[in-house]
């Protein structure tokens, strides 16, 4: 990725909302894609570190495998759950058609 | 003084001495609340129905208010957005559970950043909390609500949440004080997830002795929560001596550069001064990779973003949104018009962020070069904690800023943590108290960090400091 170039186009933040599932009006995506050519043209100085021997750090403590037994245990209700659905019909959840 | 602006503390000790009631604690704090929070707007909703403590068995009856991302059963909690619109969690948070059990009165759901995406609280669907202190002014953020409800003694006790610095900067804006635990000292169990390796549960506070009091009841290994820490909790309390005598603090170069506020210098400068007379020994110190802390939050914290936030797609609870023509297939385009009506401008802008560093041909640039600089950042805490006990910086490089200032602006709106994101990355403790006032008098935050679990630390060295000093005694001109 050179720095003549443009580091995110219109065409890739339209890329990104799909992928994020996001529906953009146009002006959006005008707006993101400066705010984001922004915010990745100040992250680019991560570049100026050689990092080729450093071991990733995706989490601080060090845990590996947390397991439980596993035990039958008492859970939420389904009906106590279900009233949070947003639409359902014989216990399941609703959706617009799929196919 | 109206119970509502004492203490927690000296309000356990008025219930002791029979002077007073939980109940008249509570109703001095509502009162406070019905007559200031039109203008403050620090809560979101109240929860005046039900009182949910039981004054036979209450140990610890202290009205708090509750950060809009935490469960709490049967009321609503969303966040602050409008994607989470009617949603009212089957359950408890674990830090919910432990309150109700000591007797803590829950007096409200504060107001925050979206999903806590922010600096300012101003990206709230609610719209935004003004600083008790010039209401002209952001309260700080995300748990802004929280701080400007401490503050204004609308509540005794809050809790926030703190992925980059979302209680310790709001405690610092809205003078009181803020702590951040170590990463897995407080069970996230019920938290609502922003970015999972950084988000921590802590306590907003008036004094040092509230803070420690209330960490000790939230604190603790939870096995709902698998990055809990199975460490035992202390007695926080007993870390409360006013005595830093020969303790070895480090003053991190790299955060007294350019872009401090001088005002904001000066009292640190002041407070190391304090520390230094009571008996600590200060030496520069350098965190060399300071300067790339930002950049990597920014990576990593919207990578983790965009998968947690994935879940709110219209399906099961909280909003659903159908567009009025067809545009790919009914089911992708209910997901696209939920999430874009849902989520706000800041939401759609870390979704997109962390889905473009996590997507095909991006990752190796930037997420995983991301958590090798958190590799880093993190290493230069380690080699500094090996000689010394705490380090001291300031909790943000300015006083509270004007509302609107950086909204447009979302890359100088994320600057403003630059002194707080580093003890997340790291997973380390860290506090922001009072220390002083500007020139236009908004109050100013002073921040220790220790070693992962050296709470006690911070509450030793911050109390010595507190109880050397008047700020915490101070209160805005409501």
């Amino acid at each position: 990725m050179t720095r003549a170039t443009k580091i995110i186009t219109q065409d890739d933040v339209k890329y990104i909302a799909s992928l994020s599932r996001v529906h953009l009006q146009k002006e959006e995506t005008q707006h993101l894609t400066k705010d984001l050519e922004g915010i990745l043209h100040y992250v680019h100085k991560l570049e100026r570190l050689d990092v080729r021997e450093i071991d990733p750090t995706s989490h601080v403590l060090p845990l590996k495998n947390v397991y439980r037994c596993d035990e039958v245990r008492s859970s939420l209700k389904q009906a106590e759950v279900m009233q949070l659905a947003i639409q359902q019909q014989n216990g399941f959840l609703k959706v617009p058609k799929v196919i | 003084m109206k119970l509502n602006e004492a203490t927690a503390h000296e309000i356990l000790e008025l219930i002791r001495q029979e002077k007073a009631t939980p109940q008249q604690a509570f109703d001095a704090v509502l009162d406070q609340v019905q007559a200031k929070d039109d203008h403050i707007r620090a809560y979101v909703r109240l929860f005046l129905n039900e009182n949910r403590w039981d004054p036979a068995t209450a140990r610890v009856p202290i009205p708090i208010g509750i950060k809009d991302n935490i469960c709490i059963k049967g009321e609503p909690t969303t966040c602050c957005s409008r994607i989470l619109g009617g949603f009212k969690p089957p359950y408890d948070a674990t830090v919910i559970e432990k309150l109700k059990k000591t007797g803590a009165m829950l007096v409200g759901s504060t107001n925050m950043d979206e999903f806590a995406f922010g600096s300012s609280t101003e990206n709230s669907c609610y719209g935004p909390t003004r600083n008790p202190w010039d209401p002209g002014r952001v309260p700080g953020g995300s748990s802004g609500g929280s701080a400007a409800a401490v503050a204004s003694d609308q509540a005794i006790w809050a809790l926030g949440s703190d992925t980059g610095g979302s209680i310790r900067q709001p405690a610092a804006f809205c003078g009181v004080v803020g702590l951040k635990p170590t990463y897995g000292r407080v069970s996230r169990y019920g938290l609502v997830a922003f970015a999972s390796s950084l988000d921590q549960i802590g306590p907003i506070a008036k004094d040092v002795q509230d803070a420690a009091m209330l960490l000790g009841i939230i604190a603790g290994y939870d096995e709902r929560d698998s990055t809990s820490a199975d460490v035992l909790v202390p007695d926080y309390t007993k870390a409360l001596i006013k005595d830093v005598k020969g303790l070895k603090i480090g003053i991190p170069k790299e955060y007294f550069v350019a872009g401090i506020d001088p005002d904001v210098k000066e009292a640190i400068m002041a407070a190391i001064e304090v520390l230094r007379g009571k008996g600590a020994i200060f030496e520069d110190v350098s965190l060399p990779h300071t300067e790339y802390a930002i950049a990597t939050y920014y990576i990593v914290a919207t990578a983790e973003a965009s998968s947690n936030l994935a879940r709110y797609d219209g399906v099961q609870y909280g909003l659903r949104r159908q567009p009025p023509q067809v545009r790919k297939t009914p089911l992708i385009d209910m997901y696209e018009e939920t999430r874009d009506l849902g989520f706000g401008n800041e939401a759609k802008r870390r979704i997109m962020l962390g889905t473009y560093s996590l997507s095909s041909g991006y990752y190796d640039d930037y997420y995983l070069k991301g958590l090798k600089v958190r590799t880093l950042i993190k290493q230069d805490f380690d080699r500094v904690f090996e000689k010394f006990d705490a380090i001291i910086t300031p909790t943000a490089p300015t006083t509270a800023f004007k509302m609107g200032e950086k909204i447009a602006d979302p890359l100088s709106m994320y600057l403003s943590d630059v002194y707080t994101i580093s003890a997340n990355l790291s997973g380390i403790p860290a506090i922001s108290i009072p220390c002083g006032f500007s020139k236009e008098h908004l109050p100013i935050g002073l921040q220790i960090l220790a070693k992962p679990f050296g709470e006690q630390m911070l509450f030793r060295i911050a109390y010595t400091y507190e109880q050397s000093t008047p700020w915490h005694k101070k209160r805005p001109p409501l």
